[in-house]
């Protein structure tokens, strides 16, 4: 995902402006910004108000495995035994290797994927940037972990230009106990007069 | 280094610095190891037609390098109840150089009921802050 500071990159000095960036030729999703505009109804803003309370249907079950938890670690450059050495976890009290806290990013995106679907929502894409991110924990994830996410849009605002979409995903283990909240704000760059046709 | 003690943690200790470079392999790795394969991480020609400055590192790169300062000083001495950050500054990654990326921790707030500590992760890169209110909460054993 862009950050609200690869958009400041582009255009301004001021770091804060949520210049957006326009994403093109994005390999790694489908282009959903066609869809989602052949279901807007609305003109004047980029996302439907209306999603503000929105709970998506809960994400298929996620196996955390050891091998990627180490490579998160490795990628995220920690070098704590913690993340990286099943028998310095199992010593620590731990079934297996703790992920790092932001790991539940990887989860977490499936939901976003689900909102970027959403025809009724309307966010382009192409013009979404991270404006923010924060993991709430109960308890650590640890290699073995079977994890769903529940996706609620928790808020939607509409500043400047602009709209401000906070998407909530609680994520719980097999036993239903919650784990982790991953929350993000996207920041969606309202759509130019030649996209509202 | 040893393990923190909480009793010993005064409110703007420093508990960790870190120097390091993020080059392009190391924006190719997290790609595959968090999934996000949004081609301005790591491709000239699309950062540049989208007006961006070179390829940039992902903002949760950056937030989890952060992340791994504190944990990494933490160990198994406690857990991390929350972490946090907005996504203030672009990290352009040279393709030859990297980006010479410094992370700072300090212990910002403590709760000696709670036994938490709130650790605020400054990251610097070419003179700036790149992360807002980068803040990583742990709760001691």
């Amino acid at each position: 995902m862009a950050t609200a500071a690869a958009s400041a990159a582009a255009s301004s000095p001021e770091p804060r402006a949520p210049q957006l960036v326009r994403l093109c030729n994005n390999t790694d999703r489908p282009d959903f910004s066609d869809r989602a505009r052949k279901g807007r109804r609305y003109t004047g803003r980029v996302v439907n108000a209306e999603i503000q309370g929105r709970v998506y249907p809960s994400t298929a079950p996620y196996l955390v495995g050891r091998e990627k938890v180490r490579e998160f670690a490795r990628a995220v450059l920690s070098e704590s035994p913690l993340h990286l050495d099943p028998d310095a976890a199992r010593a620590a009290g731990f079934a297996d290797v703790v992920a790092p806290p932001t790991f539940a990013v990887v989860v977490q995106e499936a939901t976003l994927a689900q909102l970027l679907a959403d025809p009724e929502a309307g966010v382009d894409f192409s013009r979404v940037v991270h404006g923010d991110q924060r993991f709430t924990y109960t308890r650590p994830i640890v290699a073995g972990d079977e994890l769903t996410a529940t996706l609620t849009i928790a808020a939607v605002k509409q500043l400047g230009g602009h709209s401000m979409v906070t998407a909530s995903s609680a994520i719980v283990d097999v036993a239903g106990e919650h784990v982790v909240t991953a929350i993000s704000t996207l920041v969606v760059r309202a759509a130019e007069e030649e996209d509202q046709a | 280094m040893t393990a923190p003690n909480f009793a010993e943690l005064t409110v703007g200790d420093v508990v960790a610095e870190r120097e390091l470079t993020l080059t392009r392999d190391r924006l190719v790795r997290y790609a595959g190891a968090s999934g996000d394969f949004n081609p301005i991480h790591y491709r000239d020609d699309i950062a540049a037609s989208v007006g961006l400055p070179g390829v940039l590192a992902h903002g949760m790169l950056t937030m989890g390098v952060a992340g791994s300062v504190a944990t990494d000083w933490l160990g198994t001495a406690g857990s991390v109840r929350d972490f946090q950050s907005r996504f203030t500054r672009p990290v352009p990654v040279d393709a030859a150089e990297g980006a010479r990326v410094s992370v700072t921790a300090t212990i910002g707030a403590l709760d000696a009921e709670a036994r938490t500590a709130r650790i605020d992760l400054k990251v610097v890169f070419d003179g700036a802050t790149v992360l807002g209110k980068a803040q990583l909460v742990a709760a001691f054993a």
